[in-house]
């Protein structure tokens, strides 16, 4: 890779070992694809195993997530969305050559990962206040909890809700901060004006990873905020 | 080195990337719409009782969501058949593990909690 700056933006030689550009650009994208797949096995995992878990104790998933809050829930939902749009707009703008442009948007994608951690730290603080933790950290009062919720009855082994909601959202937390760490490194290669209609398979690729990371929230904010 | 051209999805050769087909902003602003919509409809639909389809109207809104960032944000819509087939397998498999785990555990009955 070669750190001198491309006479035109996006200026690239595709590697030997490929036929031509094109097949340079599909082989990198399909790598990218087969990695989405085992992140979406990953993240599967934790969702059978909720699947299972609510199966089997429906009350206290359904009393768990009464110590969600909808509304931020709702908030990082539009957060996310919004983060995905102003990434495909980044690639849309490298595609027709307008950098700046395509430096404003991704800088919004990772702004918009900002306020989703913002967001999610003003969550989590309330329920370590509470106590609430995942496994063996967990040492909510019932009493308490029940008084939070205005006297409902809260279920012996709630913890097992809060196991869920921080391996999950915490596994998916972690993929936002790897995301927006990618997308600071494609923004500043755009700055430096390595990218253009030409070759953009770096931004490309983080792209889908954001929409992954986008992905895997659409389902876990009905999940674990809307559990009926 | 071939003159052998890589075939994309819309029959013709391509030989760079300048021929990948780019999607109109206007369209990436129509999604956006109606994934923010379909946020909206998601928590509206919670607050009313659909018995055992409420799983199921949360899950069908999702997978809606789902499709649309796929195909449009993620240019599956317009990419090849084989990062298709890739994701789709991870999602098959994903549903056969479900769907054994339920068969075996919902014919069980377990007495206490793990925790």
């Amino acid at each position: 890779m070669s750190t001198a700056k491309p006479a035109v933006p996006g200026e690239h030689h595709h590697a030997h070992h490929y036929d031509n550009a094109e097949h340079e650009y599909q082989s990198s994208k399909q790598g990218v694809w087969l990695f989405l797949c085992t992140e979406i096995l990953m993240f599967g995992g934790l969702f059978v195993a909720y699947a299972l878990f609510h199966h089997m104790f429906p009350e206290t998933f359904k009393v768990g997530s009464k110590f969600t809050d909808v509304r931020y829930g709702a908030t990082n939902t539009v957060v996310l969305l919004f983060s995905s749009l102003t990434m495909a707009l980044g690639i849309h703008y490298v595609q027709v050559r307008e950098q700046k442009k395509a430096v404003i948007a991704l800088a919004l994608t990772i702004l918009c990962g900002f306020g989703f951690m913002f967001i999610k730290y003003l969550e989590y603080s309330h329920k370590f206040h509470l106590g609430l933790l995942p496994g063996d950290w967990y040492h909510g009062n019932l009493e308490e909890m029940a008084h939070e919720l205005g006297g409902a009855k809260v279920p012996a082994n709630i913890a097992l809700y809060f196991s869920f909601y921080f391996m999950m959202t915490g596994l998916h937390g972690i993929h936002v901060l790897i995301g927006m760490g990618a997308i600071g490194w494609v923004m500043i290669r755009t700055m430096k004006g390595e990218f253009g209609p030409g070759y953009y398979t770096p931004v490309e690729g983080v792209g889908l990873f954001w929409h992954l990371v986008d992905l895997v929230w659409i389902y876990l904010f009905p999940l674990l905020y809307l559990v009926s | 080195m071939s003159a052998k051209a890589v075939s994309n999805d819309n029959g013709h050769t391509a030989h760079g990337n300048d021929e990948h087909h780019i999607i109109p902003l206007a369209t990436y602003f129509k999604i956006f719409g109606t994934l923010i919509a379909l946020t909206f409809i998601t928590v509206l639909a919670s607050r009313f009782d659909f018995g055992a389809f409420n799983t199921i109207v949360a899950f069908g809104i999702a997978s809606v969501k789902a499709a649309l960032v796929l195909g449009y944000f993620m240019h599956l819509k317009y990419d090849n058949l084989m990062n298709r087939v890739i994701i789709g397998s991870g999602v098959f498999f994903l549903i056969v593990l479900w769907f054994f785990t339920i068969l075996d555990i919902g014919t069980r009955l377990f007495p206490e909690s793990p925790l």
